[in-house]
This record gives structure tokens, C-alpha cells and sequence, in this order.
């Protein structure tokens, strides 16, 4: 029997009480019976007002020592606020490593555009028939030096486009970490949204599963984590390539 | 020599791209994910898969251990290229089958490195 039921029971064998008592004119028994009825109703509303009240603590009480939101403030905010720091000097170092290949390679460029100028200007004579012996001499000599200054300079000058190329993989590495923040900050808003449904005029118990835990990548147990970022991830992570192939030649793979 | 390019990130697919086409590789298809690059081996061909770990649909790991339960698919050699550092992710890896693992950020002479590894396993266990 609920609680409902048990009180309209009651009630109902009170006003069946209060009926007899006017119908036999026993007025003060009925006052008695009104009273009766009046402090049941009082009961009940205390009874109510009690259970808002205790749901409303323990809602508070849980979302309190809810560790998800403790750990949110105290560890994954400052975690997130390093891994943007990293983010920033990460492409910083990006854009100095092209610019010191871009500067390089100009620099390349001048000289290579010098020396063809001049070639370019003891070929003309030459053409014109302009050369004697000795000079034409002196010119095949310089076209085999610049040959040879050519293929040197030609690999350096694809040794610093390489690097260029190469320095834009900042855009995976700061990608994954901005992706691991914004989960973060979907974390943010979702307990927001709990607190102030907990605090506004409807009273909800804990209705809905933080939809965070959907966000992160399922499958294995080992969970993807992304770049390690230096003071933040201090979880068992190697620290370079070499750390990677001595781990691997330990365990005889 | 065809080669698979696994990543999400459309700017490290490039960029292995271009590093395997130094290395003379220039037979090389692309997809973004686990599950677009299943189907793609299934259908197709390759020699050799680079693959990152952490993407969205399938990860890496995962294709992985696709890879060796297909029959067709069990020797095909797989280069892990990723971000991932944690020692038990490498261990996880190498257990699976892996038989190259590069941490990012890396350089086109570890690659090469690795490669050439894998390649002289490969012949040196077929003779």
C-alpha cells in the first residue's frame, strides 16, 4: 500500500467519523475529529517537504563528492591550460624551424642567381665571339665549378625543403592535443548543465549519464591518448625514439 | 611496392607520402581511418601498411588485429606511425604484431630506418 493510499484510507475513515459526529450532534467529538484530520494534513506536507529536502541534499552531497568534478577543477583544467601552452610553442617552434629553411634557402638562391650572372655574362661574349683562348679557358673552369657548386648547394637546398615539409607535422601533434581539450571542455559544460538543473525550480535526481563518457574513443582498455605533452602526461610514456627501440629490443620484439 | 597511408590527420598522410616517395615509393593510396582502410587492404593489393593509432572510427590497434586475424591480410607488414608513447601501448603493439613502431614528432631518417628493417626481417626469415 502506498503512501497516498494509506493517508486517503485514513482520511476516509475520519470523515466517515466527522459525518457520524454531526449526524449524532456530538460537536466537540467532531472538533476533536476535525482537528485530527487537519494535523494528518499537516503531517503530510511535513513529510513531503522533508523528502524534497533530503533529495535536494543528497543531490548536492553527490555532486559534491562526485570525483569527476573535483577532478575536472583541481587537475583537468590546469592539465588542459598546459597542453594549449604546449600547443602554442609547438607551433611556434614549427614556424621557426620553415622560416629558418625558407631564410636558408633564399639565401641559396642569391648566391645561385650571382654566379649564373656572371656565367651568364662570359657566355654572351663567348657567343659574340668576344673570348680569346686563355679566357675561354678561365670560363670552362668556371662552369665546372659552378656544376660542382650546383649539386652541392642543389642537395642542401632540398635538405631545407625537406625540413620545411617536414616541420608541418605540428598540425597532427597540436590537432590530437586541441581534440583531447575540447572533450575536456564538453566535460565543463555538461557538469555546468547538471548544477543548474539541480539548482533551478525543478528538482531532477541525477537523470543523465554525463555524455562525456561517450566521447572518448571506445575500444580497447588502453585508452588513445595523443601527444604526450611534457609536465602534464607523466603517465609511464617514452620519451623518444631510441627509448622506443630499446623497450622493444628488452621484451625481444 | 604498394603502400597504404593510414592517418586522420590529411597533413601527416602528405607528408609520409612525400617522405615515401623520396625513399622511391611511389606506388602509395591513402585512407583516414581504420574502417575505410580495412576494406581498401581487403580489395586490394598492398604490400605494406603505415598506420597511425589514435583515430576515431577504428584505431590503428585495432586495424592491426584485424589485420592479422584476415587470412589474406596476417603477414602483411605493418608500420605504426603515431603519437601514442605509453609503454604498454608499444608492448600492446609489438604483441599484436607490429613490426615497426615510430613515435611522432620523427624524421625521414627513422623512417627510412625503419623500413629498411622490416624489409631485411622479412627476407632474411623467407630464406
Amino acid at each position: 500500500m502506498t503512501q497516498n493510499q494509506i493517508c486517503s484510507d485514513h482520511c476516509l475513515e475520519y470523515a466517515k467519523k466527522l459525518v457520524e459526529c454531526f449526524e449524532q450532534g456530538k460537536s466537540e467529538e467532531a472538533e476533536q475529529v476535525l482537528g485530527d484530520l487537519a494535523a494528518m494534513r499537516d503531517i503530510e506536507l511535513f513529510q513531503e517537504l522533508g523528502k524534497l529536502t533530503r533529495d535536494l541534499h543528497d543531490s548536492l552531497m553527490s555532486f559534491q563528492i562526485d570525483p569527476k568534478m573535483a577532478d575536472l577543477a583541481e587537475k583537468d583544467i590546469p592539465d588542459a591550460k598546459e597542453r594549449l601552452n604546449h600547443v602554442i610553442t609547438m607551433t611556434e617552434e614549427a614556424a621557426d624551424k620553415t622560416l629558418t629553411a625558407v631564410e636558408s634557402s633564399l639565401s641559396l638562391f642569391d648566391e645561385l642567381k650571382s654566379r649564373a650572372s656572371k656565367l651568364q655574362t662570359s657566355w654572351g661574349r663567348f657567343r659574340k665571339r668576344d673570348m680569346d683562348v686563355d679566357e675561354f679557358r678561365a670560363m670552362s673552369s668556371e662552369l665546372d665549378e659552378f656544376f660542382r657548386w650546383l649539386e652541392e648547394k642543389g642537395g642542401e637546398i632540398n635538405g631545407r625543403l625537406s625540413d620545411i615539409m617536414m616541420a608541418q607535422d605540428f598540425q597532427d601533434l597540436t590537432g590530437q592535443i586541441i581534440r583531447r581539450v575540447i572533450t575536456l571542455v564538453q566535460d565543463v559544460e555538461d557538469g555546468l548543465v547538471s548544477l543548474i538543473r539541480m539548482t533551478g525550480q525543478k528538482m531532477h535526481t541525477q537523470e543523465e549519464e554525463p555524455k562525456a563518457e561517450q566521447k572518448k574513443v571506445e575500444g580497447p582498455d588502453i585508452e588513445a591518448v595523443g601527444p604526450a605533452v611534457p609536465g602534464v602526461d607523466t603517465a609511464d610514456v617514452v620519451s623518444g625514439q631510441d627509448e622506443v627501440d630499446d623497450l622493444l629490443s628488452s621484451l625481444g620484439f | 611496392m604498394k603502400i597504404l597511408i593510414v592517418d586522420d590527420f590529411s597533413t601527416m598522410r602528405r607528408i609520409i607520402k612525400n617522405l615515401l616517395r623520396d625513399l622511391g615509393f611511389n606506388n602509395t593510396d591513402e585512407a583516414d581511418d581504420g574502417n575505410t582502410a580495412l576494406p581498401k587492404l581487403q580489395a586490394g593489393n598492398f604490400d605494406f601498411l603505415v598506420t597511425d593509432w589514435n583515430m576515431p572510427g577504428m584505431q590503428g590497434i585495432d586495424l592491426l588485429k584485424a589485420v592479422r586475424a584476415d587470412a589474406k591480410l596476417a603477414n602483411l607488414p605493418v608500420l605504426m606511425v603515431t603519437a601514442e608513447a605509453k609503454k604498454e601501448q608499444i608492448v600492446e603493439a609489438a604483441q599484436a604484431g607490429v613490426n615497426g613502431y615510430i613515435v611522432k614528432p620523427f624524421t625521414a631518417a627513422t623512417l627510412k630506418e625503419k623500413i629498411d628493417k622490416i624489409f631485411e626481417r622479412i627476407e632474411a626469415s623467407q630464406s
